[in-house]
């Protein structure tokens, strides 16, 4: 075996912490059972080396081998999926005697859980259960209902189960999992390719075929292509993901331009909840200029909802 | 209103407001149609705002008041008595469309097509202030007895 690769398979081994090391060899594959089980891994962490990279030159590992090892460091902490499911059950179970938990796996490294509620007393409510998306290869994961009594639970239960610290809710809600996924993952602005990305700009923009009429003057084309234009720059050419709502809780002090108006004379600030609701909220926001009832640009409270991954807003006086 | 069959040569020029941008040659105007969204109090306001850079003359018959989605009442926010009143202020006939619906709008905009016709002076023994008495004259009772 090459020197070069045995230096590198050295260097390698020598990145892993302990505890995961027989884990990532037996993923590995290359050292056979019998192989793994000569060595003493209680030893200090550079015999142990040592010894493997002896069997590694013994079994002439190659540079795809020692290849093949280092992409299986890299799996971002080589997720174990049955020790996570063990441990997040076990975790429910230990604080409410009555708890059912299902999992189900499926592709892009996300498992379903479904948690159906009970508490020490009284059996699992089967008919609201409580249904949780964690993608593994990420630090996200989305649950279906709001839960006031066990969310504090099913946090610990999942922060302790997936090796992180802390758990930390995001301000963003909607029914659609695949638009809260693309909003998380910034996977939004991905070019839609669609048979409108041909037609020329002017055209598109306009909307009507009967705008190409030239018996048809718009007088304000200037201001129409400086909306279009923001309007584009801001919200892109892509489809929006779809949320419903968008909620702002204010608590600010009232502004008014007239004298001695009452409530702006408030010492403490007002309470205010305004919420926009709409089957597609953000295409109906992008919708807005264009169509003539919104000035352009729009206020940034509204088309930071994507970028700032959060529809759910409270809003103080600085 | 250009799938209209018309004799004249026809020009549409659509604007959100006015005054209109000054830096362009137009050829003359005929007719003035100020659309109004019954469900947009910012519709009126504009409307109004609007009249004031109209010259006085188009008041004679060239100008008339269109107030679409009276038709969905729970979605109206301005008032049919505001758009009657408003009419009846600058003198002009004020008609009702839902422009939403393909049949009113092929009504309408044959309609506005020979008003347009009659305001640009093609049609022969017919002036725009003729045609305007002939629609105020038709029109009920004026607000006053109501």
């Amino acid at each position: 075996m090459d020197e070069t690769v045995a230096e590198f398979i050295k260097r390698t081994i020598l990145k892993i912490p302990m505890n995961e090391l027989i884990t990532i060899l037996k993923a590995w594959d290359f050292l056979s059972e019998n192989q793994l089980q000569t060595i003493n891994f209680r030893q200090r962490k550079e015999s142990v080396v040592q010894h493997l990279v002896w069997l590694c030159e013994e079994k002439q590992a190659s540079v795809n081998d020692a290849a093949l090892l280092d992409i299986i460091c890299e799996d971002v902490d080589l997720f174990d999926m049955k020790q996570f499911k063990n441990s997040f059950k076990k975790i429910l179970q230990r604080a409410l005697k009555n708890v059912t938990v299902s999992f189900r796996e499926t592709e892009e490294n996300a498992v379903w859980i479904r948690i159906a509620w009970g508490t020490q007393y009284t059996k699992p409510n089967q008919y609201k259960p409580t249904y949780v998306v964690y993608y593994s290869q990420t630090p996200y994961a989305f649950t279906s209902s709001r839960l006031r009594r066990n969310a504090p639970l099913l946090g610990q239960a999942l922060t302790v189960a997936s090796k992180h610290h802390q758990i930390v809710k995001m301000d963003l809600r909607s029914r659609y999992l695949d638009s809260l996924k693309a909003i998380v993952f910034k996977q939004y602005n991905q070019i839609f390719e669609s048979h409108n990305s041909t037609t020329p700009l002017q055209e598109r923009n306009l909307g009507l075929d009967v705008n190409m009429d030239s018996r048809i003057i718009h007088e304000n084309i200037v201001e129409k292509e400086r909306v279009q234009q923001i309007t584009q720059e801001t919200f892109g050419d892509y489809p929006q993901p779809q949320l419903e709502f968008a909620q702002y809780k204010l608590e600010t002090k009232f502004k008014s331009d007239l004298n001695g108006s009452i409530l702006a004379e408030r010492e403490e600030p007002l309470r205010c909840l305004i919420k926009f609701s709409s089957p597609h909220l953000l295409e109906a926001l992008k919708s807005l200029a264009p169509a003539g009832i919104a000035d352009a640009p729009l206020s940034p409270l509204l088309t930071c909802i994507p970028n700032k991954r959060m529809n759910y807003f409270k809003i103080r006086d600085k | 209103m250009l799938k209209e069959d018309c004799a004249s040569e026809l020009k549409v020029h659509l604007a959100k407001s006015l005054p209109l941008p000054s830096s362009v040659n137009r050829p003359r105007i005929d007719l003035i149609v100020f659309v109004i969204n019954l469900h947009s109090k910012y519709s009126l306001q504009n409307t109004e705002e609007s009249l004031r850079h109209v010259d006085a003359s188009f008041f004679l018959g060239k100008v008339c008041f269109l107030a679409t989605g009276a038709g969905r009442e729970s979605h109206c926010s301005i008032h049919r008595h505001t758009v009657v009143k408003l009419a009846h202020t600058y003198q002009s006939p004020l008609l009702y469309c839902d422009l939403e619906v393909e049949a009113f709008r092929a009504t309408m905009a044959q309609r506005l097509v020979r008003m347009l016709q009659v305001c640009a002076g093609h049609v022969p023994g017919v002036s725009a202030l003729n045609l305007l008495s002939l629609l105020r004259s038709s029109e009920g009772p004026s607000l006053e007895d109501m």
